[in-house]
């Protein structure tokens, strides 16, 4: 929770990333109030306030493992950002959460990565959709980037690449 | 076989290169023991009690012959000079060095071969009969099948991080040697009413803690939907499979909480989004895939070699052999040859690198340089010449792999237990040897026909015991091993769990309680009726009072 200092921000149409200061406040509970600019809020509470927060670019949302993108739909078509929480780098239920956003329901945002994230997941992260890391603060950024190099051809069709390699063989 | 080519080659040589940085990371303190955990079981290495344990994939059972010198080389080049075939066909060797593990990874790599996904909580090894392609009672060969669902679930990012180790087995015969049925997902190739190639898809089987038969949730499953459908399981396992305890976390208990028929509906549904899309198979994978296993040339060949009937006809050892460790080819003049990894002695499944050069020689001379292993932990020369097996069979015996034993009580299958495993409870390699040492006598074993004996050191099953005839589980009480005995199991499609006798037994009486049950068996049988048709018959009653009577005579 609360704002981490950087992120491993990745161009999806480009492949280019670079390591960027993040200006994104986590709460695990909103206030009675106006939200403030650049707020990730809870799902839960997104959702209670919709109507007041639908179409606003500079609030966004944070799942837990455990939250369905069914619940958010088409209006995560709206949301300029979306963070994933992985408790426990362990807990793949965010990868599905990912591909959900993004194949499903149209989210074309900045899918962030947060919690216990570092080198050994990210490229798992990138192919269900993530373009946004925010790693681990004890572990070294730089080095966690080059975990999305550590392979370079996939076999299964995902949200980075939606055509398996059976539909690329050979082309 | 499937052969890679430039893609397939470089999955594997990169993910050589990444486990080789996991594990300098973890020396070097900057991945910690936790962290470190999960990555290396995802590529088969344990910390185990004596030394590290470092499990090969050999996905669904197939090896060239120059891969099993590999492995061969392998065990001595790293380890202590043998591996151990596993009852999810794969091999694991037990005494490498970590530091050593990721230059074996290399070795394995330059022969098609790696330990990707051979545990953790990801989709494991896909396992199929060992006869596939061969067996005379085949419907569809299932192996093209079982390649295609092996590429799908190699790095499947979704799926990286299950709530729970996830198994598949496929099947294509009449019989279902795959154990299908105590699978996280059993696939039968079946063909519908119009011809088609399509799935019957089971989910929810499997052994360990609580074991379970699995339900149907598909009848008939197109074959180019094959890999959305997986898709769609596996999602709905991913997202609501329980991850608050380890025990209930297989795919089983979610399938039971919701019941199959609800299930089936929530894969449905979510399959309903993922079908027709883009992993919809395309008819020219399937067929790129399948040319890799295209039929040998096999030889014109008479249905009986002459050679061979006299030879079985003068010699009781070689017709024995042949009735137990030959199995019906399809192709006339051909058969499929079990060596028996079961010589009483010798670990259940375990090979030197002397007998793995020694059958990937005999494999090049007999059998087309290829070599199945079995579930049961035993290794096939699938397609020999009847005219060849006087000489597999003498090559065999030079081996220590010709015991005549397959189907039989001695040919035990066996999880390496105690002896090496951390989770077990109790020894099981001892056990085995004390049994098979009972059953010494050949005519003895010979008469009393097809026995599964299962065993497993712990409640995580690997030897499979709830589905042997005669199931033996190592149990902790208060600090000693004791083994529970179970008899009425079955694999097959006519699956199911064996039934517990009673109050479990001391180490030194399981080899004299074994003794005891064939005994009762022998006493009720009628002809050359199977063990357990007569158990079927009779019940567990005669068995239970026989046991534990005298277990109170003895005081």
């Amino acid at each position: 929770m609360g704002k981490h200092p950087h992120i491993i921000k990745l161009n999806r149409s480009n492949g280019q990333r670079e390591i960027v200061a993040n200006h994104w406040l986590r709460v695990a509970e909103g206030c009675d109030d106006a939200i403030p600019a650049h707020t990730l809020l809870p799902l839960k509470e997104w959702l209670e306030r919709r109507d007041e927060l639908l179409g606003r670019a500079d609030v966004g949302i944070w799942f837990a493992p455990d939250d369905e993108p069914e619940a958010l739909g088409q209006d995560a078509a709206s949301l300029s950002i979306i963070a994933v929480d992985f408790p426990a780098f362990t807990d793949g239920r965010g990868f599905s959460i990912g591909r959900l956003l993004r194949e499903r329901y149209g989210f074309a945002g900045e899918l962030r990565a947060v919690g216990d994230v570092f080198k050994d997941t990210l490229l798992y992260l990138k192919r269900c959709g993530f373009d946004a890391f925010e790693i681990r603060a004890d572990k070294d950024v730089e080095e966690a980037a080059k975990g999305l190099d550590d392979f370079s051809e996939f076999y299964q069709g995902a949200a980075d690449q939606p055509l398996p390699l059976f539909r690329r063989r050979g082309g | 076989m499937y052969i890679y080519d430039d893609y397939d080659q470089q999955i594997v040589d990169q993910r050589v290169d990444q486990f080789r940085d996991q594990t300098r990371r973890f020396l070097a303190g900057e991945l910690t023991g936790e962290e470190y955990r999960p990555l290396r079981l995802q590529n088969g290495l344990y910390i185990q009690r004596h030394a590290p344990m470092l499990r090969v994939a050999v996905p669904y059972g197939h090896l060239r012959s120059d891969q099993v010198r590999a492995l061969a080389e392998i065990a001595r080049k790293y380890d202590r000079g043998y591996g151990h075939f596993t009852t999810r066909q794969n091999i694991q060797y037990n005494w490498p060095k970590l530091e050593d593990v990721p230059d074996i990874l290399a070795d394995l790599a330059k022969v098609q071969m790696h330990a990707v996904q051979t545990s953790g909580n990801c989709v494991r090894n896909t396992t199929t009969d060992q006869f596939a392609g061969v067996a005379h009672d085949e419907i569809i060969d299932p192996r093209p099948w079982c390649e295609l669902i092996r590429q799908w679930s190699t790095f499947h990012p979704e799926f990286a991080h299950l709530p729970r180790k996830f198994k598949i087995a496929v099947c294509g015969s009449v019989e279902d040697r795959a154990a299908t049925w105590v699978h996280d997902i059993g696939v039968h190739v079946v063909r519908n009413a119009a011809g088609e190639v399509g799935f019957k898809v089971i989910v929810g089987g499997g052994l360990g803690r609580t074991p379970m038969v699995g339900a149907v949730i598909r009848e008939f499953l197109p074959s180019l939907h094959l890999l959305s459908y997986l898709d769609a399981v596996l999602r709905v396992y991913n997202r609501y499979g329980r991850r608050d305890n380890k025990y209930k976390a297989r795919i089983k208990i979610l399938v039971k909480a919701m019941t199959p028929e609800a299930f089936a509906a929530k894969v449905e549904a979510e399959w309903s989004h993922l079908k027709d899309g883009p992993m919809t198979l395309t008819q020219a994978e399937i067929d790129r895939v399948a040319a890799f296993f295209t039929t040998p040339a096999y030889e014109p060949l008479p249905a009986e070699d002459e050679g061979f009937a006299r030879l079985r006809s003068e010699n009781k050892a070689f017709a024995r052999w042949v009735e137990r460790n030959v199995f019906k080819h399809k192709q006339p003049g051909y058969a499929a040859v079990t060596l028996s990894l079961k010589a009483t002695g010798v670990a259940p499944g375990d090979a030197t690198d002397a007998q793995l050069d020694g059958v990937a020689e005999l494999a090049d001379r007999y059998s087309f340089g290829e070599i199945r292993v079995s579930h049961e932990q035993n290794l096939i020369l699938a397609d020999v010449k009847q005219a060849d097996l006087p000489a597999v069979w003498e090559a065999a015996r030079q081996l220590g792999f010709a015991t005549p034993n397959i189907g039989l009580i001695t040919d035990i299958v066996c999880c390496p237990g105690g002896d090496f495993c951390d989770l077990a409870n109790a020894k099981s390699i001892p056990i085995a040897e004390g049994i098979q040492q009972v059953f010494a006598d050949q005519d003895y074993l010979f008469d009393l026909g097809e026995i599964d004996l299962n065993i497993s050191g712990c409640m995580n099953s690997c030897g499979h015991h709830h589905v042997g005839h005669i199931g033996i589980l190592g149990v902790d009480k208060s600090g000693s091993e004791w083994y529970q005995v179970s008899l009425g199991g079955r694999q097959g499609h006519d699956a199911s769990l064996g039934k517990v006798i009673g109050p479990s037994f001391a180490q030194d009486d399981v080899p004299g309680v074994v003794r005891q049950i064939i005994e009762v068996f022998v006493e009720h049988r009628q002809g050359d009726e199977r063990f357990l048709d007569v158990f079927d018959r009779v019940g567990m009653e005669p068995f239970k009072s026989r046991i534990y009577q005298k277990e109170r005579a003895h005081g």
